[in-house]
């Protein structure tokens, strides 16, 4: 047994460490805060040109043909750095899809271009309220054309292409739901920024009407390549949301022993102290469980669909405990616009629904330990 | 990143796995199996001497304190094989519980402070289960703040004597041998004037009392010493070191990871799978899946956060203060469990007796027992502390009595 990433991969870490600390500084992240753009262009070049983009994808797609620790790897600085780019969407979303159903033809479309960082892409599952479940999709898709509204979908209005779930038949089983590849540039798209939570990470709704579309795997296997889908993106989230975590702790930490009251610095008082070793324990649970997913999904095991659930739920509230309380270390500075606290903040709560809420994936996690333990 | 056993460890495993196959009581499984969180109840035997039995066959077996260097009573194995010997030891392992301060805090211990005669005479004895040490540091008015203890060791010729009075002893009462902490100094500040010996519980002087606990049951105890004379020779660590020597035997315990930490998920997602309610199934009701999926995956964070510091542990690398976290957070989680296992069992969760309805008080008796496990070994605040002050780099509590000579620490009834 060895639970750690290998040499290798910490130099990795190293390197995306020291590209991000150089690249995308909260300066960076704050232009996009503060809609002077709607993404950071220069900061995806650089990741592509650095081979991040295309780090799991094969070499003969274009990609660095590494693997998923390795992105595992590369998505904890992500998270730590905030980055304001359509990684999640594109990567941890539309090229896994891609790499789990798509055609050679398609692959060769779309894979290399990710990888350059030419394409963005996304997954346009959700109609409005409510979790993954193939009974939210109403987006209809008869004789390849999409006919139905998406929102919220995560960079829908940056992205060039996006997978779409489309409901292609009223059995009321898992099987009335197929995949679809839609050129988001083509004709029979409409779509519209909407206002979020996480500016850095911009939400759209996309209307499809008589819009041709491609089909991505077999059709009525939809909801099986989409559960897969999103069991390895909440692995890939969940590096994000621990690499977010460590930095809101650490940001904490170093207020806390620079910020001097009553004639001490805060950080000797133990209601902060214990507040900040809270934090520290919750991170520490969620960075173990995201292991534990890690090596489910580079290994595809059979214990991805329960390690994925683990690392999500303890990911999700690690981060949203360690941005809440990294506020309430700050104080009232934690509260102004003018400190960093809030993108973390954002980024946490925006997180903790994108891939189904925190509930779904409980529900989740229990459905799939009844299904081991009856195994 | 891989769980998979090496071709060496699968070999091992498969020696470990034959070897318990074998010679395991397996008599007492199923009772062993069932009974949960540390508290092992045997209808028929006494737990030390079916432990004594056990503990003697393994190191017969060369698989007691397997950890531990051959000439010792062990057999040189690596963290990871002890692992792997735990988990084919597996419920078995709760045979082991008398012996476990020995093992883990009192040989270590010795091993390190000890002469070569004392560890000669000691180790093997120990590994073979034929000695029980017990730990004596907490004291009525030294806990949390143990360097605080009052109990004297005052020199006389070749010997101490020993006057005082210690707390907290689990299994004192059946324990040969005693690791002790002695203030052998009063006038310079507390951490300074501790020194650390080990002594016959069977010495003159040395009085053993059971504490009836707030769950009912006796498994602490005071225990008194008068005029208690240790030699010289069974001193640990030079005078006046006692402190820096109780870190070393505190050390060792963070290195018995692994070992494994009681969380009450097991019991309490059995218990809602088998209990009916009102609209169905306990486990079928979202408020109860989204509490169990919250405390499971604190489970299993745990457990993975052992694998990672056994990982480092195999590379050499020394295990820290970062360990604390699992009984901070199982601690809290047994007793969090048992309350909410117990609301769902609505009025009949105040029955205690062996009734079908309340799992025979399983998650009653968790309730009363699991207090201890946030006080035992390091209270929760303690714990915090330690992640706080090692771990995030934290300025340390503001102390008053640091620089202070201990005779002139102000305390209360002295």
């Amino acid at each position: 047994m060895n639970f750690d990433f290998s040499d290798d991969q910490k130099q990795l870490r190293d390197q995306a460490r020291k590209f991000l600390t150089e690249k995308c500084p909260p300066k960076a992240v704050r232009a996009v805060l503060d809609g002077k753009a709607p993404y950071d262009k220069e900061l995806w070049k650089g990741l592509a040109e650095m081979g991040f983009l295309g780090v799991a994808i094969p070499e003969d797609f274009g990609g660095a043909g590494a693997g998923h620790l390795e992105l595992c790897v590369i998505a904890e600085e992500m998270g730590r750095a905030n980055a304001p780019v359509p990684f999640s969407s594109t990567v941890y979303l539309a090229a896994e899809a891609l790499l789990i159903a798509g055609s050679d033809a398609q692959k060769k479309k779309w894979l290399p271009a990710i990888a350059s960082g030419e394409a963005i892409g996304t997954l346009a599952l959700f109609e409005g309220k409510g979790n993954p479940s193939p009974k939210n999709v109403k987006l209809s898709a008869a004789n390849g054309v999409l006919n139905g509204v998406k929102k919220p979908v995560a960079d829908g209005a940056i992205a060039d292409f996006a997978v779409v779930a489309a409901r292609t038949g009223s059995s009321g089983r898992d099987g009335d739901i197929s995949l679809f590849i839609v050129d988001l540039k083509g004709g029979g798209v409409e779509v519209k920024g909407l206002t979020n939570l996480d500016p850095t990470r911009g939400q759209a709704e996309i209307t499809f009407k008589d819009c041709k579309a491609e089909p991505l795997g077999a059709a009525g296997e939809g909801w099986s390549i989409l559960t897969q889908v999103l069991d390895r993106a909440a692995v890939l989230c969940a590096f994000e949301q621990v690499g977010g975590s460590d930095r809101a702790l650490e940001m904490g930490r170093d207020y806390a022993l620079d910020r001097i009251a009553f004639g001490r610095q805060i950080g000797s008082f133990q209601a902060v102290k214990h507040m900040l070793a809270d934090m520290y324990v919750s991170a520490t649970l969620a960075r173990s469980n995201s292991y534990y997913g890690a090596w489910a999904l580079s290994t595809n095991a059979a214990e991805l669909p329960e390690a994925a659930a683990a690392a999500r739920i303890s990911a999700t509230q690690a981060f949203q405990h360690c941005a809440k309380n990294n506020i309430q270390v700050h104080g009232g500075m934690g509260f102004t616009w003018e400190f960093d606290c809030h993108m973390y903040y954002r980024r946490a709560n925006a997180m903790a629904l994108g891939l189904g809420s925190l509930t779904y994936w409980e529900d989740q996690l229990i459905d799939r330990m009844r299904k081991k333990n009856a195994a | 990143m891989n769980f998979d056993d090496t071709p060496q460890e699968a070999a091992f495993r498969e020696t470990a796995r034959k070897w318990v196959e074998a010679n395991a009581p397996k008599e007492l499984h199923a009772e062993l199996s069932k009974s949960s969180l540390g508290r092992i109840r045997l209808a028929k035997h006494d737990i030390v001497n079916v432990g004594k039995a056990w503990q003697k066959k393994k190191f017969e077996g060369n698989w007691a304190c397997l950890h531990w260097p051959k000439e010792y009573g062990g057999r040189d194995a690596t963290p990871i094989e002890k692992v792997i010997w735990q988990q084919e030891e597996g419920v078995y392992g709760k045979l082991t519980q008398p012996f476990q301060i020995g093992e883990g805090m009192c040989g270590p211990t010795v091993m390190a402070f000890g002469s070569e005669d004392a560890k000669r005479r000691h180790l093997p004895k120990l590994a073979a289960g034929e000695e029980i040490w017990c730990q004596l540091f907490s004291e009525p008015s030294a806990g949390s703040d143990v360097a605080g203890l009052r109990t004297r060791a005052e020199k006389k010729g070749d010997d101490w004597v020993v006057n005082g009075q210690k707390i907290w002893t689990s299994g004192a009462h059946y324990s040969d041998y005693g690791l002790l902490i002695a203030r052998t100094d009063p006038n310079v500040p507390k951490h300074k004037g501790l020194t650390m010996f080990f002594l016959d519980m069977k010495s003159p002087g040395v009085e053993v009392r059971p504490i009836k606990q707030a769950n009912g049951m006796q498994e602490f105890n005071e225990v008194y010493f008068t005029d208690v004379v240790i030699p010289d020779s069974q001193r640990l660590g030079a005078i006046g070191e006692g402190w820096s020597v109780s870190l070393t035997t505190l050390m060792n315990e963070r290195m018995s990871i692994g070992s494994r930490l009681a969380t009450g998920v097991p019991e309490l997602f059995e218990f809602c799978s088998n209990l009916m309610l009102e609209d169905g199934l306990a486990i079928d009701d979202p408020a109860v899946r989204s509490k169990l999926a919250s405390w499971a995956v604190k489970s299993s964070g745990l457990k993975y956060t052992s694998y990672r510091a056994i990982s480092a542990l195999s590379k050499g690398e020394r295990p820290g203060p970062e360990n604390s976290i699992g009984k901070l957070v199982s601690g809290m989680m047994l007793q969090d469990i048992a309350t909410y296992a117990m609301d769902l069992q609505g009025a009949a969760g105040v029955l205690t007796g062996a009734d079908e309805e309340t799992v025979q008080g399983q998650f009653q008796q968790m309730l009363l027992s699991s207090p201890s496990m946030r006080i035992a070994g390091g209270t929760d605040e303690i714990l915090r502390n330690i992640i706080a002050e090692r771990v995030l780099g934290l300025p340390g509590d503001i102390r008053v009595d640091k620089d202070v000579p201990y005779n002139k620490i102000p305390t209360k009834g002295r």
